[in-house]
């Protein structure tokens, strides 16, 4: 075990060790409550860029295995953990978490009083950070921070967008009823296999994806995915989906959702600490239920900036009140903030896929 | 939608005495409920039977009714109050099935009292398994399969169908007689055809067995607008076929993944649904296949449970409170988080620590009883331990257990214990276990081997491994170095070796260790309990110990200074740990009156406890409360951050004050009585000079330390003698003895019991009459809270004994003596605080038995008989108030207008084949109280809280020793006249006709004599209505022991002492003469106030 350093911006430093390959690397360091789901966090692409603290101690518990992934890769920067686990137990495993880790070449530290950091955050805001195990020398380590890129401004889609189309495989789902076209901004795989499961065919498109190319495959509805950075750096995306207004059905989640804010005509602006979890009360407020989501967004939509007579509020979070769903009063868009997939977390928004399939369905009724 | 406005009276049904299953945490949840719904100006009626609970305190509802908890009472109570509504599902199995009976008799249609939280058919299908079943498959669930059989025939097909091994359980037998898990045909038959014979219906039930499968429980909350949380996962670490209660378990749940997790979730909220549980938690139980991840449902419990209140503890969301509230119409959003203060009670908390809960046993108490566990649960306490890491928090919990051990210790070597014992103790679940399978892992055992013999999922043993590893390094490391570095050391406390664990490890004292690591820094911090992993900030101050970089109670007790002009002062309260036989809820109640006297007197007070049923336990009890094993490590590292003003050891029972010399010699500010007279009660010889010094009497007796020394003193003072080790609690392996050959072999034993100190032995007085006095001394005055007689003779330890208050039998004189000596005593010990003494008294003559100069177990019993809150004033005498402050009324106790009776609970029912006779080892585990104005009406009253309802016609059993058959005579002839028909035994029968009562001689067996009836026939047709069975002497004790059992079995009361008839005659008496009346505590107050003000 290599000692090692986590630095923040601030110039607080936390000691840990390394259990994975040495070396050094630089992020935004958020900190995710969830409990388990450690694998799918990993492979979340809205990671990217970004260090992240796991809350829970004990991590690697079940081990990781070949289905709980969101892509293809590990996006995040760094892992920060009170505990790894040495020796996992679940049925399913393939594999240890830390083995995993190091076949990836992920920089991921261990014994770090990850509540002490927590709080750090909480307080001071997310900041950027550095995990090193070779250099323990804070001035250095202040000189590297500098040339740490900021998460505002940033466009992280172009990194973790596919680079080319294409269709999810039905794996022996249903039938499609329907042909959703999805802008990958750095789309879960929950969300292609729930959309699958439903009866849709999912087109997969590049974020820089024009809309004669989109239209071209003649979708039902469009969906916009989640993903990483600054919502206000992806104009491409943006001024794209202000074309398929009135157009189709559109459904948003996390930075999908922020783009059609954006699209609105609204702003975004940073949170403290942000919210990434898997305990957030939502309410729903067309049915005024309560629903516990899983989160996982640095930005929010600001509520002042939409125009009340055609953008209105349909999700809020019960924690501190900020906007956590919208939808267009005349057309059939809306998006959440939220994480329906969830992947990891509860399964408790999943019923807002069926509204998109709903739409589609109705659209086609009324084509027809 | 906020709170109903259609309600107003609501009644609050308590769970009874404590007993096995069934424990504090019930007073936890009540009270939380008295709380939140009175806060929102709901009137408040409480039915409880136990007077040892918070929540049966008179502040804590409007009317409080200590009554027996029977669809009778019941009815009277909501006859007078007349309450709109009628809460059930805080009040455990107790409170759901009287509730269930009141709708069933019609009781609460006829007043039109509504049911709060789960409803009739709700409670129903949530219950009886067969619907559970039934509702289960229909909404997709997956349960064991199972099918019911009337003939052997068909428990084979079924048994066929569904694959073994299974369990065949028979319908409608007491307990689960009769019901057994076969793994073969031959098994099958045999098990099948003897329980569809003992079923009264000829059915049982056979069903697949899932014994070694991991089992789950998730605690559930839902509102009225159907949003439902998930509080809290529990893993066992002991697989399904062992009580969760009997189970060693872990929050949250650690081997899942999320997606097995959320289907697990989802499952939970379907069933909530689909039971209909409308308002208010659940708790719902699930196995997990480990091979293959299928997951089953096993049950449900449609209220709060043991599981919620340690859900409560290990997450910091007060699952009782809220499910008050959603009760009465709020919605989870309408609630807030008390602990965030900004965000609502609608999500689910999420924890960044470990939580381990450990169950403690009583086998010692019962040695007849065998020491292995199955699904009948057997543990009488637990005690919850928080980590950062599940390495940490399971060595703090076993320490917690306070069993002896001071972690994964090394109590054996493993090179002295067979391999064959090993694997026998690992196979079949046990008490002990979890050593065992250290021991295991010592001799080399792989995890893959120890998993085939536990079925404890490999996580749990692999983290046990890494413990174990690491002792090795650190003895090898000490052994080689006779050093260890400080990174080792360091590492040592985060994987959560105590001070006297690493203290054997290098051959040093404890408190070397403890100067040692604070030389180097390593020493403990504190982290909050906050519900939300700090992601908010909490105002509660909830904290619990660990080894890591930040120390969180540093930071709130500083801000908490800033904030105040003149900073209060601090007093520490140290609990009692988990629960055991001789020292449960009384003294969590004393602690808890402590903290409220000495914050409404202006103090801050800090609550240090380890139990999760508690109310002490609750955050909202104490200004600080650190969740930590009460040893003297754990406690030093609380006192080294709080530096308390004072520390209270007296209310806790023997757990604090066992560490009250160490404390003090520690420099830590012992406050009341000074650990000087502590001592001075224990030590024999000294104590006894002060008996004699103020001319008080006390039995001969001496201290042995030897066997010689032993049997020396037995023939100087005579048999027989009651024998005991010193310092234990509850009168542990404590003996009444009649000769040399049983004093010898009980000295064999005692020394294991309690090595290092001297055999008590003292001339054991019988026939004499037990008294208890609780008092409290300022250090000069001293005022008497009650002087309770005791219906066993002396001999039966006083935890066990009914007792009445004020005394029936002793007259005026002899209680002012008594009072007299109390306050001498107490003067002459310089007690500051409660103390309790133990009384003899033979003719006019009162021998002094024992001083404890601490609360006793009787205190809340006083403090309820007689209205006057002992604990609370005494904790402000222990600050320094002095007694005159509090203008006491002068003689109260003995004037009081009404009686009370107070009755224990024992738990023989569990422990088959354990005889029931009382003995000075006390073994009940709970009490019920009955207040009447008549003895005879309060006995009857207690002995119906007792679940022992003394009977109104039929025949009674009447057995006894020549001694008292002379008395009997008077006894039988007063039943007799009360028109009860008596069977008895030939000799007893004898006497009887002779004295011209009439009696049938009857067999005790059916010895093939057919012209004599036998008793157990007539016990198994349930023709016999009572017991009196008072056995000789030791040798001819076991006589009639298969009788006594066979009463337990078929739930006949049975009383063992000619007092207790005595008693029993008066309370039958008084049920026969006239209806039984009921009054609450506030109504027997105000009736004691005018009375008192009149004169």
């Amino acid at each position: 075990m290599k000692d090692a350093i986590l630095y923040l911006e601030d110039g607080a430093s936390f000691k840990g060790h390394a259990l994975t390959v040495p070396g050094e690397s630089a992020g935004e360091v958020v900190f995710n409550t969830a409990m388990s789901g450690y694998q799918e966090i990993l492979t979340d692409p809205s990671y990217a860029g970004q260090i992240v603290v796991m809350t829970y101690p004990l991590i690697g518990n079940y081990g990781v295995n070949n289905e709980d992934v969101e892509s293809n890769k590990i996006h995040v920067k760094g892992f920060v953990v009170k505990e790894f686990c040495r020796h996992h137990s679940n049925y399913r495993a393939t594999q240890s978490l830390v083995d995993y880790l190091n076949e990836n070449k992920i920089l991921a530290i261990e014994g770090v009083d990850t509540r002490a950091l927590t709080r750090h955050l909480r307080v001071k805001g997310v900041m950027r950070g550095i995990i090193s195990t070779q250099d323990f020398d804070l001035k250095s380590l202040a000189e590297k921070m500098k040339k740490v890129p900021s998460m505002e401004g940033a466009d992280l889609v172009k990194d973790v967008t596919t680079a080319q189309k294409y269709v999810w495989p039905r794996n022996g789902g249903p039938e499609p009823k329907f042909k959703v076209a999805a802008i990958d901004c750095g789309i879960k795989f929950n969300i292609l296999r729930i959309l699958t499961k439903m009866g849709c065919e999912v087109h997969v498109f590049p974020a820089k994806a024009t809309v004669q190319e989109i239209m071209a495959v003649k979708p039902d509805g469009l969906f916009l995915s989640n993903g990483p950075g600054d919502p206000a750096a992806v104009t491409y995306v943006i001024e794209t989906v202000k074309q398929f207004f009135g157009k189709m059905p559109i459904f948003g989640i996390c930075l999908g959702h922020q783009i059609l804010g954006l699209a609105f005509g609204g702003g975004t602006f940073k949170l403290k600490f942000g919210h990434h979890g898997a305990n957030h009360p939502i309410k729903d407020l067309l049915n005024e239920k309560i629903g516990i989501t899983s989160q996982n967004h640095g930005f929010c939509v600001s509520i002042k900036g939409l125009k009340p007579d055609e953008v209105e509020m349909i999700d809020i979070n019960l924690n501190d009140q900020t906007l956590a769903g919208i939808r267009h009063k005349k057309f059939p868009i809306f998006s959440v903030q939220h994480h329906p997939e969830a992947s990891p977390g509860p399964h408790d928004a999943q019923y807002l896929f069926k509204h998109f399939i709903d739409m589609m369905e109705k659209q086609q009724t009324a084509a027809s | 939608m906020p709170k109903r406005t259609d309600i107003k009276k609501i009644l609050l049904l308590g769970s009874g005495p404590i007993i096995i299953g069934q424990a504090c945490e019930f007073d936890y949840s009540g009270t939380q409920a008295c709380k939140a719904l009175r806060e929102d100006g709901y009137e408040i009626v409480l039915a409880n039977s136990n007077p040892a609970t918070i929540m049966t305190d008179p502040e804590f509802a409007d009317q409080t009714y200590i009554e027996p908890l029977t669809p009778e009472f019941i009815e009277m109570i909501i006859e007078k109050e007349r309450p709109d509504a009628i809460l059930s599902t805080l009040g455990g199995q107790t409170a759901l099935n009287l509730a269930m009976k009141l709708y069933e008799n019609g009781t609460l249609a006829k007043y039109k009292v509504k049911m709060l939280g789960a409803d009739y058919n709700v409670i129903k299908k949530a219950e009886d398994r067969e619907l559970f079943k039934k509702s289960m498959i229909k909404i997709g669930m997956d349960v064991p399969e199972s099918a019911f059989a009337h003939t052997v025939e068909e428990a084979r097909a079924a048994a066929e169908k569904i694959g073994f091994p299974v369990i065949i359980r028979p319908s409608f037998t007491l307990g689960g007689t009769g019901g057994g898990i076969a793994n073969t045909m031959e098994e099958l038959e045999r098990t099948a055809s003897l329980g569809i014979e003992l079923s009264i219906i000829n059915e049982v039930l056979v069903e697949k067995s899932i014994a070694g499968w991991k089992e789950y429980e998730l605690e559930v909350m839902r509102d009225h607008k159907d949003n439902v949380v998930i509080v809290c996962s529990i893993e066992n670490l002991d697989p399904m076929g062992i009580h969760t209660g009997d189970s060693i378990t872990v929050a949250p749940q650690q081997t899942l993944t999320d997606k097995e997790y959320q289907n697990m979730r989802d499952a939970a909220i379907k069933i909530i649904r689909e039971i209909g549980v409308e308002t208010g938690g659940s708790n719902i139980q699930f196995a997990v296949e480990p091979k293959t991840g299928r997951m089953v449902v096993i049950e449900m419990n449609p209220r709060v449970s043991r599981s919620s209140a340690l859900a409560s503890k290990a997450t910091g969301f007060p699952i009782a409170k809220f499910a008050a509230k959603l009760a009465v119409g709020y919605s989870l959003d309408e609630i807030q988080n008390d602990i965030t203060k900004e965000t609502p009670a609608s999500f689910e908390p999420t924890i960044d620590y470990c939580v381990v809960k450990a169950p403690r046993f009583t086998f010692e108490k019962f040695p007849e009883a065998k020491d292995i566990l199955g699904v009948q649960m057997k543990s009488v306490g637990e005690t919850m331990a928080i980590g950062r890491t599940f390495k940490e928090a399971l060595q703090k919990a076993l320490r917690g257990l306070e069993i002896g051990h001071t972690g994964l210790d090394n109590k054996l070597d493993h090179h002295d214990i067979p391999d064959d014992r090993v694997r026998r103790k690992l196979e079949e679940p046990n008490a002990s276990r979890i050593f065992y399978v250290k021991y295991a892992l010592q001799k080399g055992w792989s995890i893959e081997k120890i998993y085939q013999l536990t079925n404890i999922d490999p996580w749990f043993l692999a983290h046990i491994e890494e413990i174990v590893k690491f002792e090795e390094q650190l003895m090898e490391t000490f052994r080689r170095d006779r050093t260890i570095p400080d990174g080792m050391l360091r590492k040592a406390k985060e994987y959560g070796f105590s001070d006297a664990q690493l203290a054997a490890i290098m051959f040093i004292k404890e408190t070397d260790v403890r100067k040692l690591r604070k030389e180097k820094g390593i020493t403990a911090c504190f982290k909050l309990v906050d519900t939300c992993a700090a992601e908010f900030e909490a105002y509660t101050p909830y904290f619990y110990s660990t080894y890591d970089q930040e120390d969180e109670a540093v930071l709130q007790i500083r801000k908490t200074a800033q904030k105040v002009k003149r900073p209060k002062k601090k007093i520490m309260i140290l609990g009692g740990g988990p629960n055991r036989i001789g020292q449960g809820i009384e003294f969590d109640y004393c602690c808890v009156h402590a903290s409220f006297a000495l914050k409404e007197s202006g103090y801050e007070t800090i609550m240090v406890n380890s139990n999760p049923e508690t109310v002490s336990t609750d955050y909202d009890i104490s200004d600080r409360l650190y969740f930590e094993p009460l040893t003297f490590e754990d406690v030093m590292n609380i006192v080294d951050v709080e530096k308390p003003d004072g520390v209270i050891v007296q209310f806790g029972g023997q757990t604090p004050l066992n560490l009250a010399r160490r404390l003090h010699e520690a420099g830590v500010p012992i406050v009341g009585t000074s650990v000087e007279s502590i001592d001075l009660a224990e030590d024999r010889e000294k104590f006894s000079e002060i008996i004699k010094g103020l001319g008080l009497a006390q039995p001969p007796n001496g201290s042995a330390r030897s066997t010689e020394e032993a049997v020396a003193i037995a023939q100087r003072i005579g048999y027989p003698v009651l024998a005991r080790p010193s310092y234990v609690l509850g009168g542990r392996a404590m003996r009444i003895i009649y000769d040399d050959k049983t004093l010898l072999s009980f000295i064999a034993e005692a020394k294991e019991v309690s090595e290092g100190h001297p055999v008590l032995i003292d001339k054991f007085i019988e026939d004499a009459m037990e008294i208890d006095v609780d008092a409290i001394c300022d250090g000069q005055q001293t005022y008497v809270g009650g002087i309770m007689e005791h219906i066993e003779n002396a001999g039966i330890h006083s935890g066990d004994s009914a007792c009445v208050l004020p005394p029936t039998t002793v007259n005026e004189s002899i209680i002012n003596q008594i009072r007299e000596d109390t306050g001498r005593l107490a003067k002459a010990l310089e007690v500051v605080g409660l103390l309790n003494i133990q009384l003899a008294l033979k003719g006019r003559k009162i021998y002094v038995l024992e001083v404890n100069p601490r609360a006793s177990r009787t205190v809340p019993f006083v403090s309820k008989a007689t209205g006057i809150p002992l604990a609370k004033i005494a904790a402000q005498v222990m600050i320094g108030n002095n007694l005159a402050s509090f203008n006491l009324p002068e003689d109260f106790s003995a004037k009081l207008k009404h009686v009370s009776v107070k009755e224990s609970v024992l738990p023989f029912s569990r422990f088959s084949g354990v005889d029931i006779v009382l003995g000075p080892e006390m073994k009940s585990t709970g009490e019920v109280m009955g207040i009447a104005s008549t003895f005879g009406e309060a006995y009857a009253k207690s002995q119906m809280s007792a679940n022992q309802a003394l009977p109104r016609k039929g025949r009674i059993f009447l057995s006894v020793k020549d001694d008292d058959k002379r008395a009997i005579v008077f006894i039988a002839k007063r039943l007799r006249d009360m028109n009860f028909t008596l069977v008895s035994t030939r000799g007893t029968a004898k006497v009887l006709k002779s004295n011209g009562v009439e009696a049938d001689a009857v067999d005790r067996y059916d010895q093939g004599r057919h012209h004599l009836l036998n008793l157990m026939t007539l016990m198994q047709k349930n023709e016999i209505a009572l017991i009196v069975n008072t056995p000789s002497g030791e040798s001819s004790q076991y006589d009639m022991r298969s009788i006594r059992a066979a009463a337990i079995l078929h739930n006949i009361p049975c009383i063992t002492t000619l007092q207790g008839a005595w008693a029993a005659v008066n309370g039958i008496e008084a049920t026969k003469s006239k209806a039984f009346t009921i009054q609450s505590l506030q109504g027997y107050y105000s009736i004691q106030r005018g009375m008192l003000n009149a004169v």
